[in-house]
């Protein structure tokens, strides 16, 4: 850490002189390549809505760990995050409703019980920090969390990248190949579901699904191939989160909302250099 | 063609005695109902059975139960060219029916080879031994072309092919086309079947083809089996197959002709397509 303070430290700018701002540079190095790899996923397989559900989800995960006495929720969002991504994709298989309906009912059961018990005795206020986050204050213990979920989120990706993609293609074709779709899928949702709890803190529940999107977004529509889809998502996450980073600093911003901005930027020059 | 050597070989031993697989007495009950009974049927390699029959008369749950995608009663076996006993699964390749795909997918006909035949992550750069053997599977559908194009942007035909590619590899003893022929056009029809013709030789493969399109079938086949009422009733060549009564009045074959409320919603292939 002392390393990185130093090289940062000596960039000539005033934001790069607190330390507070490099540790959230830091963070944002290691969380943006991980929801790029997320992302790209994501949307080949229609899932921004999961996501989305998830993000808000979170409250019940943070209520419980209120519940429970918990000094830091991680844990408990992590597990009911995880839980939840498991239910949808099971009632997904065997409910009769659309996967777009039942992940609405879900996420507004999940919001509602969470908005619930967070404001017992008037007290929603104390957590409204995970409603936009605040990566100005992440410590360098999180950051080591943050740097073993994408390690393991980048060996998960090595080995298992390829049947995401097939069975988010096509099922029967996956099938025929041997692939456990369901279970590849549920695999997968629960990855998610584990890498936007665990951001919400940093980034806030109304963002987390921007962040993870958008920049796949952007990247579906200059890509050609496999390799330039996340390749494209990979850079445009980093430079939209230096990007909004910084601003955020000159500007007084929530840092989160301030990078979704200008990932929205970009990707509104894409959808204009694709025409 | 890029691997003749090792096809050759094959061949040679096709000479000494053929190669075939075995489905006997296979059953398949599904929620407590049979959905399929008493399937026996012996196919020799380098024969094409074209299975026909009404919806719903077991079709797909046959080719389903063949590639283990449900549990089935009987056996399936492949017994090899040679003087070997040995009889074991055989090894299968499937081409679906057109199969959907998302438009805007940023995936090269080449990505859903890596993504289908090896673990090599799709994000990086890929091997050269990859990249050669689609290409090698491509060539033998007349598709060594497309193997950078975008999926979104090829044609019916073209997709198909590739699909077909993507099931030779590796080369299987057994192929099953399900209906791989719906929404392509004539042309197109007739282009698909001539390469599915030729590799029927070339390769020695035993191919079933489920199809609906009963003169297209028959026009190919070198066997026809009639499945109604979830089980096989007429086995023989496609002109025997087609005097039964049964199959006749399954299809409707003795009715006035009217014209065909199917249209095709896929253009031929011409390559002029991007």
């Amino acid at each position: 850490m002392s390393y990185w303070s130093w090289l940062i430290g000596s960039l000539p700018f005033e934001w790069a002189q607190f330390s507070f701002m490099q540790n959230a540079l830091l963070a944002i190095l290691l969380v943006s390549p991980l929801f790029a790899l997320i992302g790209t996923l994501v949307i080949s397989n229609q899932m921004a809505f999961f996501s989305e559900a998830i993000g808000h989800a979170t409250l019940t995960g943070i209520a419980i760990g209120a519940l429970l006495g918990l000094p830091d929720p991680t844990w408990s969002m992590i597990i009911f995050c995880v839980l939840l991504a498991l239910a949808v994709t099971v009632l997904r298989r065997y409910g009769t409703v659309s996967a777009d309906t039942l992940i609405g009912l879900v996420m507004s059961f999940a919001v509602a019980l969470g908005v619930v018990l967070l404001s017992r005795d008037g007290g929603f206020s104390k957590y409204s920090g995970f409603l936009i986050g605040d990566l100005l204050t992440i410590t360098p213990t999180e950051i080591g969390r943050l740097a073993v979920i994408l390690l393991v989120v980048g060996v998960l990706w090595v080995l298992y990248f390829n049947h995401f993609v097939l069975s988010f293609l096509n099922k029967s074709l996956a099938r025929s190949r041997g692939l456990n779709v369901w279970a590849t899928e549920a695999f997968f949702s629960s990855i998610v579901a584990l890498v936007v709890a665990v951001s919400i803190p940093w980034v806030g529940l109304l963002v987390v699904n921007s962040l993870l999107i958008i920049p796949a977004a952007t990247a579906r529509n200059l890509a050609v191939n496999s390799r330039q889809y996340v390749l494209i998502a990979f850079c445009l996450s980093l430079v939209a989160s230096i990007t909004g980073l910084v601003l955020s600093f000159y500007w007084g911003t929530a840092t989160g909302a301030t990078v979704v901005l200008v990932a929205m930027m970009l990707y509104a020059l894409s959808f204009l250099l694709k025409r | 063609m890029q691997n003749s050597n090792q096809l050759d070989k094959r061949r040679g031993l096709h000479e000494e005695r053929a190669c075939c697989t075995r489905l006997i007495d296979v059953g398949v009950r599904f929620e407590g109902k049979t959905a399929l009974q008493q399937v026996n049927l012996h196919v020799h390699c380098g024969e094409l059975t074209a299975i026909v029959g009404p919806n719903g008369a077991g079709k797909t749950t046959l080719l389903r139960a063949i590639m283990g995608e449900i549990s089935h009663s009987g056996e399936l076996l492949f017994q090899p060219a040679g003087d070997s006993d040995q009889q074991k699964r055989p090894q299968i390749g499937y081409v679906p029916q057109r199969i959907e795909i998302d438009k805007s997918a940023p995936l090269t006909v080449l990505d859903l080879f890596a993504a289908t035949g090896t673990r090599w992550p799709l994000w990086l750069w890929y091997p050269k031994k990859i990249r050669d053997e689609a290409y090698e599977a491509l060539n033998l559908v007349g598709g060594a072309e497309l193997i950078e194009r975008n999926l979104g942007r090829l044609s019916c035909g073209q997709l198909q092919r590739v699909l077909l590619a993507l099931a030779l590899k590796p080369v299987p003893q057994l192929l099953l086309l399900d209906e791989p022929l719906a929404g392509l056009d004539h042309a197109g029809t007739a282009q698909f079947y001539e390469i599915v013709s030729g590799l029927r030789r070339y390769l020695d493969l035993s191919i079933l083809l489920v199809s609906h399109d009963l003169n297209a079938a028959a026009s190919i086949a070198d066997r026809m089996v009639f499945i109604n009422d979830k089980t096989l009733l007429f086995d023989g060549t496609p002109a025997e197959v087609l005097k039964q009564e049964d199959v006749r009045l399954a299809f409707g074959l003795d009715d006035e002709p009217v014209s065909s409320a199917f249209k095709s919603y896929c253009a031929v292939d011409d390559g002029t397509k991007e």
